[in-house]
């Protein structure tokens, strides 16, 4: 029970991570890193959904039928996203206008439905709330990463605060513009797969078409 | 009239939801190794898009706006925090009723797409074409011209994400990048494309 507890949060991280392995819950990930505050508050946000809908999903799992289940989970999580929306519009207004549509879309995020159907229909609220947070937490040490980079590359800040002095303010960077823009976040993620399956030789993906390797002696 | 061709085409090339906001790239990355299949799942896109936007437009003029209970002779209920629960309600609605309907009259089509079709209620383009439309306010015209394009903007960027990636396994990519990391990239420098009608005035 406790093992299992502990590889709920501790396995989404790097090994079986929603983001890079799984390819679930991207869009997000790619929109609302262009500052590490906003993503910040996005991952709290996700984080909590998807802890607590796991766990009330799993509370009732034997109660909801097969063939509507997914409407029920639906119902459950838009339930919980406004609960953290209007949160989000009374205490951080600010935020809350600039993730925009972003907040709504933790619906639709597929992380949250993805683990409601392959975990939490399955298993007991606890651990599918653990599973939630250790999913939660995966989608967030990615987030987190992109947006330290594209906000330091881009703007030379990290949480707002300028740590590299900038050109236009008589420093000595000048801020790549392009970091802040839509492109680069899926070249900072591409580029972060590369670097955790060159680590974690077990996650490459088998090419579908093997070039054929010709060897000298065969051409002779 | 040239204000809603404006739209049409702000909505397809300059906003397009998967390139520009990165709408719907669970399923943009995962159902793009074929162009067929891409292309049904696009068409299945641009006819939800457009059945939704409009009917959550419905929803949200004369149900949930402040104000908007006034012809109920309720002028000063707001139910817009009912918005998010309402709309993804009617998302699942409408894919049931169009599958169903599907099935009854054009099987041949509700074969090609039938698949398809339950992955769209969580395709995160279906749910962020609305919410846009409610953040900017749209009328009911303006709501059926948004609707139209950024579903076809949509099946435009997986049909061409597509045809790349047909073309790409045939090139020799380094070990960690096979499969999701190139996609990525090549889907970036897709982005970098679009970006190009960004300064367009229309």
């Amino acid at each position: 029970m406790a093992s299992q507890a502990k590889t709920n949060v501790i396995d989404p991280l790097i090994d079986n991570n929603p983001i890079t392995l799984q390819v679930l819950g991207i869009c997000s990930a790619l929109a609302v890193t262009t500052n590490m505050m906003a993503s910040l508050i996005m991952c709290i946000a996700l984080t909590t959904v998807c802890a607590f809908s796991g766990a009330f999903i799993s509370a009732i799992r034997k109660h909801i039928p097969g063939n509507i289940r997914i409407i029920v989970q639906m119902t459950i999580i838009a339930s919980l996203v406004i609960i953290v929306d209007q949160v989000l519009k009374a205490y951080a207004y600010e935020a809350s206008k600039q993730l925009s549509v972003f907040v709504g879309l933790i619906i639709t995020n597929c992380i949250v439905l993805g683990r409601a159907e392959a975990y939490a229909m399955k298993n007991p609220p606890l651990l599918s709330f653990l599973d939630g947070i250790g999913n939660g937490l995966g989608y967030s040490l990615i987030l987190m990463s992109v947006a330290f980079f594209r906000e330091l590359l881009g703007a030379g800040k990290l949480f707002g605060v300028q740590v590299i002095p900038v050109a236009s303010e008589g420093g000595w960077y000048i801020p790549n513009g392009l970091m802040l823009l839509p492109p680069s976040a899926f070249f900072v993620i591409g580029l972060m797969i590369w670097g955790i399956r060159t680590w974690k030789k077990e996650q490459v993906e088998k090419p579908d078409y093997q070039i054929h390797q010709v060897h000298r002696t065969e051409v002779l | 009239m040239e204000q809603y061709l404006s739209l049409f085409m702000r909505a397809i090339f300059v906003e397009n939801l998967a390139l520009a906001f990165f709408l719907g790239m669970c399923t943009f990355l995962a159902v793009s190794k074929k162009i067929e299949t891409a292309l049904g799942l696009g068409i299945a896109v641009i006819l939800v898009q457009t059945i939704t936007v409009p009917a959550n437009n419905l929803i949200y003029q004369y149900l949930l706006k402040d104000g908007a209970l006034a012809w109920a002779g309720l002028p000063e209920v707001d139910l817009s925090f009912l918005g998010l629960i309402s709309y993804i309600g009617v998302i699942a609605a409408m894919v049931q009723i169009l599958e169903m309907a599907m099935d009854k009259y054009v099987p041949a089509l509700y074969n090609a797409l039938g698949i398809f079709l339950p992955l769209i209620t969580v395709n995160c383009a279906i749910l962020g074409g609305t919410l846009f439309m409610v953040e900017r306010d749209y009328n009911f015209a303006e709501s059926v011209t948004y609707g139209l394009g950024s579903g076809f903007g949509w099946a435009l960027a997986i049909t061409a994400i597509a045809g790349i990636r047909e073309k790409l396994k045939y090139s020799d990519v380094p070990d960690g990048l096979q499969g999701l990391g190139i996609t990525f990239i090549t889907a970036g420098l897709m982005a970098l494309g679009f970006m190009s009608f960004s300064g367009i005035q229309l």
